[in-house]
């Protein structure tokens, strides 16, 4: 096992981590502000990458396919909000998880209606399709560096939003007294509208990030969903903090442990089983992780006591 | 309107006549379909009681009706090829009879929900709601990854499990058989509803300090009921997997869950009744919206929609006009 190898399964890892975080921080957001359960949140994802690979179908350009992801997907976030979310905020968890279940197979299918079974690809652009040489004689893809640029600027970006801004005072503010904010004369329905939106564009954009490097299909989004639960649940649900943390955590132990299990068995089993055993063991090990973070903190890393 | 009990047996009746007319007239796929309403129903009935009972919104009654599954799928195999699943220590061997699956299905679901369940419950809300849906993946994904059974390709069986004294390969006898199983089950629940342990559990999903403050610890109650529900639903699992004579990593997905979920839902949370009137819609509607689109879970998700939106209590509420599945 070479130190190389190593390095760039790390990246990998973090790589993964950075996207998960894009993911769930709009997921833990709607949760942290609204009080809702969100089980669509993977088919804004999954919208992200089909208007950005249709935008780079038509025009060619990267930049602006991922401008249509997040345009596509806050549009298609505050649509599903005012006609469907609103109605659901009062109401217990079951029906959320419900009626975003049936979101889900009405976007699934939809998607297909329109687009058909068949993945469509969106290329990684010219401009970041070679490698990068890094420091120790690396050689890694400049487009995944791009992804954990993209994915920590989001994470800053947030950070400045919540904590600077105006629209950052209210969110909070939201998230500890709606009905006192209400009397403050702040439009709660159209925070809560923006909110939505806001958490759709990063789940897009991460869709449209993520689809350059996979295949853009129906179906995409289920497993980077639940993903992004195990890391909202394991970072505390409503800490984007802890969602940052947590997804780091989740990407490595993920990447790492199917790159080292194995190779850990390898030395006490023939080869063989130590690739099955390892295989195996690494594909449930993010979720052994979080049975372990829920034993010693029922509500997360940074997760309040509700 | 009509009241709920005699719902309940026009329910049950028609789910007999249907098949048994079908039969009678030569229609073997309404029997197989029949049957397969049956499977999910008692799939369904199994989460009704951790749902409707306890409370517990569990995303991952999938697992149980996975582990149902591969323990008929490990079992049938070996059995079918007269391999012994351990030499070492003892024998094991496989077997091709179904009491002794449903027997095995029923012990490993109730112990995976106990182990789910003893780690989940230390969480309530949406926690326990994602983390009973991240273990149901956890077991999909193990389930794809571990190719010993057939990994992601499933495992077929090639002629259905016997049962002494039935032929189970005419369909019409794997439905009374699946049939009887369900009304059992059904009369069970009717039961500990009832009983003393059902009557608590109904408190604790009113108020749980209430019920502590009586002396009655909450975790225990739930963690019963959620190892009996997850019990129920493998003992569905197993039923569905000689139903069709396949396993696949499938029957763990999260969509399952889901599926699950819908048929408690569609016909009333709580109900005795309600998911096998769920199932029945379901099925009906996959039948025959199928038919008619091959975009069906579009119109499928929309009514659910609707169902969610407008219609609280499903169906067996809209009937009988009362709000809440529970008293």
């Amino acid at each position: 096992m070479s130190m190389i190898l190593l390095i760039e399964q790390a990246l990998n890892g973090l790589q993964f981590g950075v996207m998960l975080f894009v993911m769930a921080a709009g997921l833990t957001l709607v949760f942290g502000v609204m009080g809702l359960i969100n089980l669509a949140h993977g088919s804004l994802y999954m919208i992200g990458a089909f208007a950005a690979a249709t935008v780079a179908g038509l025009t060619g350009s990267f930049l602006l396919a991922l401008a249509a992801s997040l345009a596509a997907a806050a549009a298609a976030g505050a649509i599903v909000e005012i006609a469907v979310i609103r109605r659901l905020y009062a109401r217990d968890h079951l029906d959320q998880v419900l009626a975003t279940f049936a979101l889900i197979l009405i976007f699934s299918e939809g998607t297909r209606w329109l687009f058909g079974s068949f993945p469509l690809f969106l290329d990684t652009p010219d401009w970041l399709s070679g490698p990068v040489e890094l420091p120790g004689g690396i050689l890694y893809p400049a487009y995944r560096l791009g992804i954990i640029g993209v994915g920590l600027a989001v994470a800053l970006g947030l950070y400045l939003l919540i904590s600077r801004t105006r629209l950052g005072i209210r969110i909070r503010a939201g998230e500890s007294d709606r009905e006192m904010i209400a009397a403050l004369g702040v439009d709660i329905s159209k925070l809560y509208t923006l909110v939505f939106a806001l958490g759709a564009a990063l789940a897009g954009l991460a869709g449209a990030l993520v689809g350059a490097i996979q295949s853009v299909q129906v179906g995409m989004g289920e497993p980077v969903l639940i993903l992004a639960f195990v890391v909202i649940v394991i970072g505390g649900i409503g800490s984007i903090k802890g969602a940052l943390v947590a997804s780091l955590l989740v990407g490595l132990t993920d990447t790492m442990g199917g790159f080292l299990l194995p190779i850990a068995f390898a030395q006490v089993m023939e080869p063989a089983n130590a690739m099955l055993l390892g295989s195996a063991l690494a594909s449930m090990l993010i979720y052994i992780l979080m049975a372990v973070v829920l034993i010693v903190r029922p509500s997360g890393l940074f997760g309040v006591r509700s | 309107m009509i009241a709920e009990k005699h719902l309940n047996w026009l329910i049950a009746a028609l789910l007999l006549a249907v098949p048994v007319c079908a039969w009678w007239f030569g229609e073997i796929y309404t029997v197989t379909l029949a049957t397969r309403v049956v499977v999910l129903a008692l799939a369904g009935v199994g989460l009704n009681l951790a749902l409707g009972a306890g409370g517990l919104v569990s995303l991952g009654h999938a697992a149980f009706f996975g582990v149902g599954g591969y323990a008929m799928g490990i079992l049938a195999s070996h059995g079918q090829n007269y391999d012994p699943i351990l030499t070492e220590p003892f024998l094991i061997e496989g077997t091709k009879s179904m009491p002794v699956i449903w027997l095995v299905a029923i012990i490993a679901g109730g112990l995976s929900a106990l182990a789910i369940g003893a780690l989940s419950l230390r969480t309530s809300g949406v926690y326990f709601i994602m983390i009973t849906l991240a273990f149901g993946q956890m077991f999909y994904y193990f389930a794809i990854s571990w190719p010993a059974y057939g990994g992601e390709d499933g495992l077929s069986i090639y002629v259905r499990n016997g049962f002494p004294g039935l032929n189970t390969l005419q369909p019409i006898q794997y439905f009374a058989l699946c049939y009887v199983l369900l009304i059992a089950v059904l009369l069970l629940c009717a039961r500990l509803g009832a009983s003393p342990f059902g009557l608590a559990l109904n408190a604790v999903r009113q108020s749980a300090p209430r019920v502590e403050t009586v002396g009655l610890s909450p975790l225990r109650l739930r963690l019963t009921a959620f190892v009996i529900s997850g019990a129920i639903t493998a003992l569905a699992g197993a039923l569905f997997a000689d139903l069709s004579r396949f396993v696949s990593p499938t029957m763990f997905s999260w969509h399952t869950s889901g599926e699950i979920m819908i048929f408690v839902i569609l016909g009333g949370v709580g109900r005795l009744y309600g998911p096998v009137i769920g199932a029945c819609l379901f099925i009906l509607l996959e039948h025959w919206l199928g038919g008619v689109s091959e975009y069906w879970q579009l119109f499928l998700g929309l009514l659910l929609l609707g169902v969610v939106l407008f219609a609280r209590g499903g169906v067996i509420g809209v009937l009988t006009r009362k709000e809440a599945g529970h008293g």
